[in-house]
């Protein structure tokens, strides 16, 4: 598997890292206690096409938007998402 | 089909021709007690362990290729029952027990081999921790010894001793871990459980799940028809989300990938279950001679059943670091399989909020060692509707809770567990 970063262009696996499903959206402060466990322990587990946040670590640094399917490991799209990855670890 | 020394004569006599199968290749019937699905270790073991501690016979197993073709055929056959923390302790050493009269409750050659496991510690701090999980171990009744460094050298002094980074200080041992024939443990179950007269039913896909008006389930839609059931237990782990998904549950489990990897084969190197400290590794010697290891998972959620080079060379990494020595030896096979990496690094063995529905799933990379255990456990579940008194922590709602069994204490992270 290899990612095309939009800023430094083709390059191995090893150059990222993973956080996961780009779907969940942390909760805002004060929301209901099933919104913060669904977001924090329940996943879709996607079996197919899935957008998902990679760390080009071993680049530019970036967060990435990747478009990928998960049965196949192959990769439709990589978009920058400066700052979204960020967000949701805490950053 | 029973085994034993005179069959074997008596096959040996007739040139080995006459061996009958160990088990029925079963249609399905329209209703059944219960319905597993998944033709794997877990679900074939809950099967066995329903005919033979239950009395529950009129069982079947769906399993939608082959039996054994999932995890149950992808591991490295590890076994032991060194664990730490309340919950996992007592099931694993439950499963050790098991592994310990498998060959003769299932009149079937598992090759269990109590070689031992001996995790390597590389620093005092890792010591330290490995002499609390060995104390922790021998106040539950598990069997664990520290092994300072001479003693390490004496048992294996082909390791790396002078690698200056992460120095070999020792070794917690377990004597009765070891291995096990993985594909053996498939087929056992499948032989004893089909004697019992369970139905073992294969290229079967369970494609929904029929429920009544108040929604309990009352059976399934298969590739090969519908076949009704009073309960249903899922032992699917790698596709535990998408068969939840179809009864309209969404599960704290992530599917990653795990690879493991076997060498040419070699004389006679290492003499038990080892693993390195520093790194991830672990490896132990096939009877053919290969080395067979592994380390983490890749870390990206896949259903694929192959991985990528960077954990590979991770692996081979820590392998080198313990023995220079392999680096020429040619990596001979390497595969993938999926792994239910539950939120906490522990096993969900439970009902489910649907009625009528049970769920076995979670196992992370640890579910072969679990095997037996698990077939226990989730047959008195689906039994007698109440946990077996050592799964009574393994439950579905531990995470709302916050109860979780985070052996390795990461947090809801499933792909660093």
């Amino acid at each position: 598997m290899r990612i095309v970063c939009p800023f430094c262009g083709e390059r191995e696996l090893g150059e990222f890292t993973y956080l996961g499903d780009a779907r969940p959206v942390r909760p805002a402060a004060g929301s209901s206690e099933d919104e913060v466990f669904d977001y924090v322990y329940l996943r879709d587990n996607v079996a197919g096409p899935m957008s998902e946040y990679w760390y080009h670590g071993g680049g530019c640094r970036a967060w990435l938007k990747v478009a990928r399917n998960t049965l196949t490991h192959e990769i439709s799209s990589v978009e920058p998402a400066a700052g979204v990855g960020a967000a949701k670890v805490g950053a | 089909m029973k085994y034993s020394i005179f069959s074997l004569a008596r096959a040996a006599f007739s040139g080995h021709k006459n061996w009958q199968r160990t088990w029925r290749d079963a249609s399905p019937k329209s209703h059944y007690d219960v319905v597993i699905i998944g033709g794997g270790g877990h679900g074939l073991a809950t099967a066995w362990f329903l005919a033979s501690e239950y009395g529950i016979r009129n069982v079947a197993v769906l399993e939608k290729g082959w039996i054994g073709s999932g995890n149950a055929g992808r591991n490295t056959t590890i076994i032991r029952s060194n664990y730490g923390l309340p919950g996992n302790t007592g099931f694993y050493e439950l499963s050790m027990k098991l592994w310990e009269r498998m060959e003769q409750d299932l009149n079937y050659n598992t090759m269990v081999s109590q070689r031992g496991v001996i995790n390597l510690y590389h620093s005092d701090a890792q010591r330290d921790a490995y002499a609390r999980r060995g104390n922790t171990m021998r106040i539950n009744g598990i069997d664990a010894e520290l092994l300072d460094l001479t003693a390490v050298r004496k048992m294996m002094p082909f390791l790396n001793f002078d690698n200056a980074r992460f120095p070999v200080q020792g070794g917690l041992l377990q004597r009765r871990g070891g291995t096990a024939r993985h594909d053996a443990v498939v087929w056992g179950y499948a032989h004893a459980a089909s004697a019992l007269g369970v139905d073992i039913i294969q290229n079967c896909e369970v494609t929904g799940f029929i429920r009544d008006g108040s929604g309990k389930v009352t059976g399934v839609e298969t590739s090969r028809g519908r076949i009704g059931a009073a309960k249903v237990g899922m032992a699917v782990a790698g596709s535990s989300s998408r068969v939840a998904a179809m009864a309209g549950m969404r599960l704290p489990i992530e599917s990653h990938v795990l690879q493991a990897f076997v060498s040419e084969a070699i004389k006679p190197l290492i003499p038990n279950v080892m693993t390195f400290g520093a790194g991830h590794f672990y490896v132990s010697q096939s009877d053919k001679g290969g080395l067979v290891f592994g380390g983490d998972i890749d870390g990206y959620n896949s259903y694929a059943q192959r991985g990528n080079l960077p954990v590979m060379e991770d692996v081979c990494e820590g392998g080198m670091a313990l023995m220079p020595m392999i680096g020429r030896i040619r990596l001979l096979r390497q595969w993938g399989g999926i792994m239910d990496m539950s939120m906490d690094g522990s096993p969900i063995i439970d009902k489910t909020p649907v009625d009528g529905l049970y769920l076995n799933a979670g196992w992370c990379y640890g579910g072969f060692k679990a095997t037996p255990g698990s077939g226990l456990v989730f047959a008195h579940l689906l039994a007698r509707d109440e946990p077996h008194k050592e799964a009574t922590r393994f439950r579905l709602d531990r995470f709302r809770r916050g109860a979780m069994i985070d052996e390795k204490g990461q947090g809801a992270q499933p792909n660093l567990h």
